[in-house]
């Protein structure tokens, strides 16, 4: 594993990697790296670009090293009674590993959100700015620190996400957000995956605000649960759990769920923790409307499921025929994402959903842009062809 | 601008044909009279009448368009309502000015996953009209929202004075179908969040039409709050004013809008719409809660408790959406009631880390005088984006060019205080040579090389957004002088 503490060395080993050919993979806390398939590259460890460059509560904005580990941002903010509000977390515990290691660059390069990314946004709609290395050994910086600028391409939405393909991250500069001083969650009891996704609908359409929407087919009492969560100021978290009742009166009984109980489903959900034994799990992304056709699906073949983001995040435990996955989550216009699996299904099928030609020959072409030579494409993808 | 290529001028009628082959009828302007209202957008210091207009009403019309541009090297413009405020959409001579105008169909709405695919032609407002009967709205709400095409607005990643609670349309846009330049149609995102791989879409808005011409967008939609309530707060000082606002986004309070407008700008307002702003004050907030009443209520109280903490000289109430509109009218007025004090004004668009806002305002008053203009500043406080409005008149030799030079300044000063040259109207033709101000070469070559995937042969909206465009196979180069590596001393491997 190499650790590179400079920028400058960042720079002259992936100059020298593209002289001699060699690939790199960037890993924060390396949470993540079991995704993809199995591959040989030299390891750059992230970890030295870290700590608090400027931190000013009220500018909202967020200056850090991107090896500084998430949960040490998380409590800089928290501090401050701020928040992250695309919600990220720590892939640790989704994939049988320990929670704490996931650093903030890697919950970017990943654009890891949580249930609160249904209403706030995600990694890509909080990232302002950052400072970077790309494949051609070349320092530069994308976006800005300021919460507001259309100066040049928007770098940053690109690198969001963009799993280590493009560039490395030494140091990024996020939007923080008021964390709600008060926080209930509402929640239905015994419906089925449609009339949960109705439900959900019709509470996100409603003026309650609802910031976040998750139905657990098995709750902790073994009987299904919708869950709404309602944050906000005192008063108007109190209004609108007062008239949630009445506005899903159609959809069933509202109640709200003790402090405890809701955080234990809440964190169930984050770390999927109802399909923690199955052996492949997928993430599907769709309309929200769409994902009680996934279950139709699937719960007959044997699979295990949850919803967040009202519906339009599906994860499924399924280890059937994984094409059978790809091409219901295509036939509603989603996608699918392979977060986990044994060796032979991790090492054949490509983690993220194969994209249209034109779109796949364009993500190539802008890989490309950033990394001529290609040392970040190390097969983990499965995908590295898409350019020729 | 670039110089006009001779050789295309002189295909001119071969282009026109050509076109006319693909959009029949009157969907092809040429006639020197009717490009006259083509020649410029928003920002009109600029003007050139385009080549020639091709107004297509399909998908496949625009993509044969292109498609044939870039086989035969011709320059492409695209447009909206032309609305820009920094010379996005402004014509080449030597290039086609594509307008969408005839894509203004409303496509689907579904309130179920909360969203509206439109055609790029639709006009801002006219999203929310389609979907209000339903209680919804479209979030971002530019000052040009009657006119502006939401096209557009993914063009420039346009904002309004609602985006610190809202965003600006990069996070409101779900997915949008493109044609490149080649000609190919492609669509990115789709009715779900975040894509399979690269957030293409991520980059295409906001990219100023130089990355591909939009046919389509999938925007979200949102239950309109219950209610909005407003507070018109008057300060001595423009720093009371300043730190009023730090206090109440530290007091974890988002509000739907704050802005703040300087005396010059209070004044002109007042007199062109008399709606009762304090005269004797120096800075002026307007404060917009909503959401549930019941928050409305509970924040208005915190707000007005930390305006009077700030030695707040007057403070009112809006009580009914009459008088919360009426606080807004003279805001929304600024701009044309500057416009009344001088017969010609230029608009600047810098952002600034709001705690710098008294510093900066006083150095725009000493660059003010300087330069031998008056200027007027109105402030979306909450998220530090400047308005400075520069009064000129154009008839007056080299005022344009003091205008420019003040404006210029004022953005070098943003800069300089860690901020950006433009918040949310784009770099287009009038930022285009400060870039350097705040990028790199190397910085600006990264982005160039995004331009280079998408359109390798810089035929879309060339001459915009970069100081200077560097043929693709030139930037794409990696730069291993002499065989030698960089930092050769650092060990490695």
């Amino acid at each position: 594993m190499l650790q590179p503490a400079t920028i400058d060395e960042l720079a002259g080993l992936f100059a020298e990697a593209a002289a001699r050919g060699r690939k790199i993979e960037l890993r924060g806390g390396g949470s993540k790296s079991s995704l993809g398939a199995d591959r040989q590259a030299d390891i750059v460890d992230m970890r030295s670009f870290s700590g608090i460059a400027d931190y000013d509560p009220p500018e909202l904005v967020l200056t850090v090293g991107a090896g500084t580990p998430l949960a040490e941002v998380e409590r800089l903010v928290d501090n401050q009674n701020q928040m992250l509000a695309f919600d990220p977390f720590d892939h640790g515990p989704v994939l049988g590993g320990t929670s704490g290691q996931a650093t903030i660059g890697g919950v970017i390069a990943a654009g890891v959100g949580g249930s609160g990314r249904l209403t706030a946004g995600g990694a890509r709609d909080h990232l302002l700015g950052f400072t970077a290395v790309s494949g051609r050994g070349e320092r530069f910086v994308g976006g800005a620190k300021v919460v507001k600028n259309v100066t040049g391409y928007d770098l940053p939405k690109l690198v969001a996400g963009s799993w280590g393909r493009l560039a490395a991250l030494t140091e990024v500069t996020l939007k923080v957000l008021p964390r709600p001083p008060v926080v209930v969650t509402m929640a239905v009891a015994g419906l089925d995956h449609h009339a949960a996704q109705r439900a959900m609908a019709c509470a996100m359409g409603s003026s309650a605000e609802v910031g976040a929407a998750a139905h657990l087919p098995v709750g902790p009492d073994s009987t299904a649960l919708t869950l709404f969560r309602v944050p906000g100021f005192a008063p108007s978290v109190a209004a609108r759990c007062a008239a949630l009742p009445e506005l899903l009166r159609d959809h069933g009984r509202l109640f709200a769920l003790p402090e405890d109980e809701a955080a234990v489903c809440w964190t169930a959900i984050r770390e999927v923790r109802p399909l923690r034994d199955a052996p492949v799990l997928w993430k599907i992304n769709v309309a929200p409307s769409s994902g009680p056709a996934l279950v139709d699906h699937f719960a007959p073949l044997g699979a295990s499921w949850l919803f967040d983001w009202a519906g339009g995040l599906v994860w499924l435990g399924f280890d059937g025929n994984p094409g059978l996955v790809r091409q219901a989550a295509e036939a509603v216009g989603g996608h699918a994402t392979l977060v986990r699996a044994p060796d032979a299904l991790r090492n054949t099928l490509p983690m993220q959903h194969p994209r249209m030609p034109g779109v796949a020959a364009l993500e190539a072409r802008v890989r490309r842009a950033f990394d001529p030579a290609g040392i970040f494409e190390t097969g983990r993808f499965l995908d590295d062809n898409d350019a020729h | 601008m670039p110089t006009p290529d001779v050789e295309t001028l002189a295909r001119r009628d071969d282009i026109i044909a050509a076109l006319r082959r693909i959009v029949p009828g009157e969907g092809v302007i040429d006639d020197a009279a009717e490009l006259r209202p083509y020649e410029s957008d928003g920002l009109t210091i600029y003007r050139q009448p385009p080549m020639v207009v091709v107004l297509p009403e399909t998908v496949e019309q625009v993509s044969a368009i292109l498609r044939w541009c870039h086989a035969h090297g011709v320059k492409v413009v695209p447009r909206g309502a032309g609305t820009s405020l920094s010379g996005g959409a402004l014509p080449l001579a030597d290039a086609v000015l594509l307008g969408m105008s005839k894509f203004s169909r409303i496509i689907d709405i579904s309130y179920e996953d909360r969203l509206a695919i439109v055609q790029p032609g639709v006009t801002n407002l006219a999203i929310t009209r389609a979907v209000e009967g339903r209680g919804f709205y479209y979030a971002p709400d530019p000052s040009s929202q009657i006119a502006c095409t939401i096209g557009g607005n993914v063009a420039e990643n346009s904002g309004g004075v609602h985006c610190l609670k809202y965003g600006l349309t990069t996070n409101n846009v779900l997915s949008v179908e493109l044609v490149t330049m080649e000609g190919e149609v492609l669509r990115l995102g789709g009715r779900h969040l975040d894509p399979a791989g690269l957030d293409l879409l991520g980059v295409i808005v906001g990219s100023e039409g130089l990355l591909g011409v939009v046919t389509e967008v999938t925007v979200r939609i949102l239950p309109r709050p219950q209610a909005a309530r407003a507070l018109l707060i008057g300060f001595a000082t423009v720093e009371s004013a300043g730190q009023c606002v730090a206090d109440v986004i530290a007091a974890g309070i988002i509000p739907a809008g704050m802005e703040m407008m300087d005396r010059p700008a209070i004044h002109a307002a007042e007199a062109f719409v008399q709606v009762g702003y304090p005269l004797d004050v120096d800075a002026l907030l307007i404060v917009e809660l909503d959401g549930p009443v019941a928050e409305c209520d509970h924040l208005i109280d915190e707000v007005a408790r930390i305006a009077t903490a700030h030695g707040a000289v007057s403070l009112r109430v809006s009580h009914d959406d009459q008088e919360r509109l009426a606080f807004w009218a003279g805001r929304k007025a600024a701009f044309p009631a500057v416009g009344r004090l001088a017969p010609d004004y230029y608009c600047m668009d810098g952002t600034i880390p709001r705690r710098h806002l008294p510093e900066v305002l006083r150095r725009i008053s000493i660059m003010a005088e300087q330069h031998s203009l008056a200027v007027a500043n109105v402030f979306h406080a909450g998220d530090g984006n400047l308005h400075p409005l520069i009064l000129y008149d154009a008839q007056k030799p080299g005022d344009i060019q003091r205008a420019e030079d003040f404006g210029n300044d004022i953005l070098r000063l943003c800069v300089e205080m860690g901020g950006v040259l433009t918040g949310e109207h784009g770099v287009g033709v009038e930022k285009r040579d400060l870039m350097p101000i705040m990028f790199s070469q190397t910085d600006l070559d990264h982005q160039q090389r995004v331009k280079c995937a998408f359109d390798p042969d810089l035929l879309l909206n060339p001459g915009k957004v970069f100081p200077t465009l560097h043929r693709c196979a030139e930037v794409g180069r990696m730069h291993v002088h002499g065989g030698k590596l960089p930092f050769p001393e650092l060990p490695r491997f």
